[in-house]
C-alpha cells in the first residue's frame, strides 16, 4: 500500500513547507535531497510518527511502523551489540528472537564483535550495528536520516553497499545532502526546496550503482547543478 | 598522593609558624603536636564517636540518596508530579539547616533519627536534581528510537533514560558525599550526646581547645575518605558503565 503525505506545515505561523503531496510506493528507495531548512527531516518525523517541532495540518495516509537509523547511531553505550541489535524486542517486553540474531550478526559482518560495547567500535562499526538493528527490527518501513554522512568517503560507500544489499526490497526513505549517494541508491529521487517537491529521475535499473557509473555521475550532476541553484 | 602530602606538611607549618609568629597561647591556638597528643590521649572517646559520625554519614547518604533518586524519577515520569514536587523540593532547601535541625531534634528525638533526617535533607538535593536533569536531557536519537520500537513509558524510562542518566546521577552523588559529613555534624551539634559533633560541642564548653581540634581533623579525614569512596568506587562505576 502506498504512503501519502499531503498538507503543509508551519513553525510558529511561519510556513515551513507549502501544501506538497510525498508518495512512497511499496519496495521503492526514495532519497530526498534538498538545502537544509526545508523540512525534510521534519517530513521524515511525520512519517515516522515522532515529535516535531513544526505544526502540520495535512494527513497522512498508509502510515505503517517504521525502523529509523540516523546519522547519530544511537546506541545505548551500557549494552553490548548483541543487546544494542535486540533493543526493540526488550523495549517491548518481547524474547528477543536468538536465531535472527545470529542471523543478522553474520549478515552485517558483526558475530566477532557481539559481545563488545559500542565504545570499543569505530565510528563504521557502530553505524554497521545501527543497520544491524533495523534488519533485526523488520519493520514495513526503512526511515534513514543522513546515516552514512559522517563517514570518510571509502566507509560511506561499503556502508552504501551494505545497505543497498540487506535493505533490498524493502521500502526506503532516505535523507541525504550527498548528490552521489542519490543517485547510487534510489529508485526514484524527489528535490525539496522552499517552493515544494520536484522529482529527479534516477538511474535505471536497482541499486547500488556503481559510484562512477555514467549515468550515476550523470544523475549526481544534475541534482548538484539543481541544489547550487538552490543555495 | 605526594602532592597530598606535601600540601598537608606546608599546612601544618604555616599553622605551627603562625603560633610561634604571635605567640597565641594554646587555649586559643594549639600546636599540631597538642592536637596529636589530644588524639592519642581521647582516643577512647574519639572512636566510637568517629564511628558513630561514620555510621550516620552512610546511613544518611543512603537515605538521602534513595530519596533523592525517588523523586527523580518521579518527576521524569510525570509532568503532574514535576509540577507540584518541583516547587517543594527546592522550598525545602531555602530553610537553613542549622535552624531545622533543632526542631528535627524536638521531633525525632536525641537518637540517630535526627542527624539521618538532617543528613538525607542535605544530600537528597542535589542527587535529585542533577538525576532529573540527566533524565531530562537524553539524546534525541535515544528517544526516538524507544519511540519507533514501540517501547511503553515505563520502558523507556527504565531502559532508556535511567541508564542513559547515570553520568549525571554520579555528578550528583559526588556533590552529595561532600554534604553529609556536614549535615552529621550540623545535627550532633544542635542535638544529641554522641559523634565527633558532640565532642566537639562539650570540649568547646570545657575551653577543651585541642580536643576540639582533634575532633575538626577527625571530621575532615572522615570527609575526605567518604568522598574518596563514593567519587572512586560508585561515581566512576556509574560513569564507566554508562559512558
Amino acid at each position: 500500500m502506498t504512503l501519502v503525505l499531503d498538507g503543509p506545515a508551519q513553525i510558529g505561523g511561519q510556513p515551513l513547507f507549502p501544501p506538497l503531496r510525498l508518495t512512497l510506493r511499496e519496495g521503492e528507495w526514495l532519497t530526498l535531497l534538498g538545502p537544509s531548512g526545508v523540512g525534510k527531516t521534519t517530513l521524515l518525523r511525520l512519517i515516522g510518527g515522532l515529535p516535531v517541532g513544526a505544526e502540520f495540518t495535512g494527513r497522512i495516509t498508509g502510515r505503517r511502523p517504521v525502523a529509523l537509523m540516523a546519522q547519530d547511531p544511537g546506541l545505548m553505550p551500557w549494552a553490548t551489540v548483541a543487546a544494542n541489535i535486540t533493543l526493540g524486542s526488550k523495549l517491548r517486553g518481547e524474547a528477543p528472537d536468538r536465531v535472527r540474531l545470529a542471523e543478522v550478526l553474520e549478515r552485517t559482518g558483526l558475530a566477532p564483535h557481539a559481545a563488545r560495547r559500542p565504545g570499543q567500535l569505530s565510528g563504521g562499526q557502530r553505524q554497521r550495528v545501527a543497520l544491524a538493528r533495523v534488519l533485526m527490527e523488520d519493520r514495513p518501513l526503512v526511515l534513514l536520516d543522513e546515516p552514512f554522512s559522517a563517514l570518510d568517503v571509502g566507509l560511506r560507500l561499503k556502508m552504501q553497499d551494505l545497505a543497498a544489499e540487506l535493505l533490498r526490497g524493502r521500502t526506503v526513505m532516505m535523507i541525504s545532502h550527498d548528490p552521489g549517494e542519490a543517485a547510487r541508491l534510489s529508485d526514484r529521487i524527489c528535490l525539496m526546496s522552499p517552493a515544494g517537491l520536484e522529482d529527479i529521475a534516477a538511474p535505471a535499473g536497482p541499486g547500488p550503482r556503481a559510484p562512477d557509473a555514467p549515468e550515476v555521475l550523470a544523475c549526481a550532476h544534475v541534482l548538484l547543478t539543481r541544489l547550487v541553484a538552490l543555495a | 598522593m605526594i602532592r597530598a602530602l606535601v600540601t598537608t606538611l606546608i599546612l601544618l607549618a604555616l599553622w605551627q609558624g603562625l603560633i610561634l609568629a604571635t605567640g597565641l597561647p594554646p587555649f586559643l591556638l594549639p600546636s599540631p603536636q597538642a592536637v596529636a597528643g589530644a588524639l592519642w590521649t581521647h582516643r577512647g572517646e574519639l572512636a566510637p564517636a568517629f564511628a558513630r559520625t561514620l555510621a550516620e554519614v552512610i546511613a544518611g547518604f543512603a537515605l538521602g540518596t534513595l530519596i533523592g533518586m525517588g523523586l527523580a524519577l518521579a518527576m521524569a515520569a510525570s509532568g503532574r508530579v514535576r509540577r507540584w514536587l518541583g516547587p517543594m523540593v527546592v522550598f525545602s532547601q531555602t530553610i537553613p539547616i542549622f535552624a531545622l535541625a533543632p526542631i528535627l531534634t524536638l521531633w525525632l528525638g536525641y537518637g540517630m533519627a535526627p542527624k539521618l533526617a538532617v543528613v538525607a535533607l542535605v544530600t537528597f538535593f542535589p542527587v535529585a536534581s542533577a538525576f532529573h536533569d540527566g533524565l531530562a536531557r537524553v539524546p534525541q536519537a535515544r528517544l526516538d528510537l524507544a519511540r519507533v520500537m514501540g517501547a511503553g513509558r515505563w520502558a523507556g524510562l527504565l531502559r532508556i533514560r535511567l541508564p542513559s542518566a547515570l553520568p549525571d546521577l554520579a555528578t550528583g552523588l559526588r556533590l552529595a558525599a561532600v554534604l553529609a559529613p556536614v549535615g552529621a555534624v550540623i545535627g550532633e551539634w544542635v542535638g544529641g550526646s554522641e559523634g565527633l559533633g558532640a565532642v566537639m560541642l562539650h570540649a568547646n564548653g570545657r575551653m577543651r581547645i585541642d580536643l576540639v581540634f582533634a575532633s575538626l581533623a577527625l571530621v575532615v579525614m572522615l570527609s575526605l575518605g567518604f568522598q574518596r569512596i563514593i567519587a572512586g568506587q560508585i561515581a566512576a562505576r556509574l560513569e564507566r558503565f554508562a559512558g
